[in-house]
């Protein structure tokens, strides 16, 4: 695995560099709270089972960061990345890809984590919100949406003909799943027609399952969400390594 | 001399398109070895079979002993490559490239010495974008020796460099060589094929045209030789005319060309000069060049391609 360390820093250091996509992973989703904790407040409500609007907000923002790197910043990436001839670049060096592609997703993965915990304090300092999981149980549950998630970024990325299309692609799920999945807006408060599409959405599933864990749930008892999310991994996995192309 | 590339007969055929069609040649150890032709005529597909990054429809290579394509991360591992075209990531410093690709390999050269010796010290933190063309391209060229390779390929290397950069890049890929390093490139400019390579393949529509060294292939034209001078309006040129060695004439205004060939046919013309007593300034020769090679073998110009 020579060139992992390195590569995992750099890629770090790039995603530092790049204020984009470092606005909307660590940056904006605190925000998000201040606006909607000052809009909604974070009151217990019996809507929400007695709990607030923050407290049930934490899960869905998590897959709001989650999504924001698996749907925008990894297809963005790659697609410039050959565009540019950077694949190019590391084909003709002695770069495995399967170390290119573990570097990226480690770098993803750490931005993902301190993403929830600026997005954690921030929910835990405005308004006292509630975590009545088990941490590492939570943290699986994230880098398991996760590796799902980024999956099906890299297979936008890899399908995608150029770095435009690939930005649009992503913009084209992200969008209707931010809002329709109960990520931006707890499912609870959408008319029925609304959670029926929700329920043919990956990322319904991801805001389920974290939900979930953030309140003590076993996996067990969101298997739907789990098995989907495997097969969401799976499919997108074998699919990308197999349409990979440097150039 | 040990033989460090074997290409047999290889072809790649892109659709209907046939890029490289039945290409044999080898590369010694220690050599300068440049393929040279117009944009198309099937230089980077070749370098790029070479170098495993492509593997041919039909025929084989072998490269330090491997067959690059299959032995992919060996070969990797022996050899630098700057592509035609490729990039690093926008916000990546120089000094952090060098670095990484260092760690990708076995046995690597101090990034220090790699900076000074392409002259980026100065430019060690500046980010990939920030870089100027020329600069690039030496970074490329750092990251190709970083490794301490056998065989190091350039493809087009000073395409989109002005003359000054293009010259500084000349001494450079004679330096590498120096050091013990063999250098295979393409370029579509004759000149530098010239100066630079001990040997020249001519490829033309994915076919060798003519392989050897710049000047045995020169010579091999027979390429009539030029004298050039300037001279007083009234002068009469039917005495250079009559001379043995001159093939023709051509004057425009002052300007004045001779044609002709023979060992001593420029020597013979300033002697006719003299005795006639013309009043000539600005004599120079104009050798032939591989340009007139191409032209002569392919009846095209390489300009006009």
């Amino acid at each position: 695995m020579r060139g992992l360390k390195e590569l995992t820093w750099i890629n770090l250091k790039l995603y530092i560099r790049e204020p984009i996509g470092t606005f909307f992973t660590l940056a904006f989703p605190p925000l998000l709270i201040l606006l909607f904790g000052a809009i909604y407040g974070n009151d217990p409500s019996p809507m929400f089972g007695g709990y607030g609007s923050m407290d049930v907000s934490m899960s869905g923002y998590t897959a709001i960061i989650l999504s924001t790197i698996g749907f925008m910043n990894i297809p963005i990436t790659i697609g410039n990345y050959r565009e540019l001839g950077v694949l190019r670049r590391y084909q003709a060096s002695a770069l495995r890809p399967r170390v290119f592609i573990a570097a990226d997703v480690i770098a993803n993965m750490l931005m993902l984590l301190l993403g929830i915990v600026l997005l954690v304090s921030t929910g835990w300092l405005l308004h006292d919100v509630r975590f009545e999981g088990n941490v590492l149980s939570f943290v699986l549950g994230v880098v398991w949406c996760g590796l799902a998630m980024f999956a099906f970024g890299y297979l936008i990325g890899t399908l995608a003909p150029g770095a435009r299309a690939a930005q649009v692609i992503g913009m084209v799920f992200f969008y209707p799943m931010m809002f329709l999945s109960g990520a931006a807006i707890p499912l609870e408060i959408m008319p029925d027609s609304i959670q029926r599409v929700a329920d043919f959405l990956p990322l319904t599933y991801v805001v389920d399952l974290l939900r979930g864990l953030w309140f003590g749930d076993g996996w067990g008892q969101h298997l739907t969400a789990v098995l989907v999310l495997v097969g969401v991994f799976v499919v997108s996995a074998v699919a990308a390594v197999r349409t990979f192309r440097w150039d | 001399m040990s033989k460090v590339i074997e290409v047999n007969e290889i072809i790649k055929q892109y659709g209907s398109v046939r890029a490289v069609g039945g290409v044999t040649f080898h590369v010694e150890e220690g050599e300068i070895f440049g393929i040279v032709g117009p944009n198309g005529a099937g230089k980077t597909t070749t370098i790029e079979c070479i170098e495993g990054l492509r593997k041919p429809d039909s025929g084989s290579v072998q490269l330090l002993g491997y067959v690059p394509w299959q032995d992919r991360l060996e070969v990797a591992e022996r050899i630098g490559v700057q592509l035609q075209e490729s990039a690093l990531p926008l916000r990546i410093r120089v000094q952090e490239a060098l670095d990484f690709f260092g760690s990708l390999y076995a046995e690597c050269e101090d990034s220090q010495v790699l900076l000074d010796r392409l002259g980026l010290a100065a430019k060690s933190k500046a980010t990939f974008t920030k870089l100027s063309g020329g600069q690039k391209q030496r970074l490329f060229i750092a990251l190709a020796l970083v490794n301490k390779p056998q065989v190091v390929f350039f493809d087009e290397l000073t395409t989109g460099l002005d003359p000054h950069a293009r010259r500084s890049m000349w001494d450079m890929v004679r330096q590498i060589r120096d050091q013990g390093t063999t250098v295979f490139l393409t370029t579509h400019f004759m000149e530098e094929a010239e100066r630079l390579c001990d040997r020249v393949l001519i490829m033309d529509e994915g076919k060798i045209v003519a392989l050897d060294t710049p000047e045995a292939l020169i010579r091999s034209l027979g390429v009539e030789r030029r004298l050039v001078f300037t001279v007083a309006n009234h002068w009469d040129s039917q005495s250079l005319v009559e001379m043995p060695l001159v093939d023709r004439v051509e004057q425009i205004g002052e300007r004045v060309v001779v044609y002709g060939s023979g060992e001593r046919f420029t020597s013979s013309v300033v002697h006719g000069l003299e005795t006639s007593g013309a009043d000539f300034r600005d004599l120079r020769t104009q050798d032939p060049t591989l340009e007139d090679v191409f032209l002569s073998l392919t009846g095209k110009e390489i300009r006009e391609v």
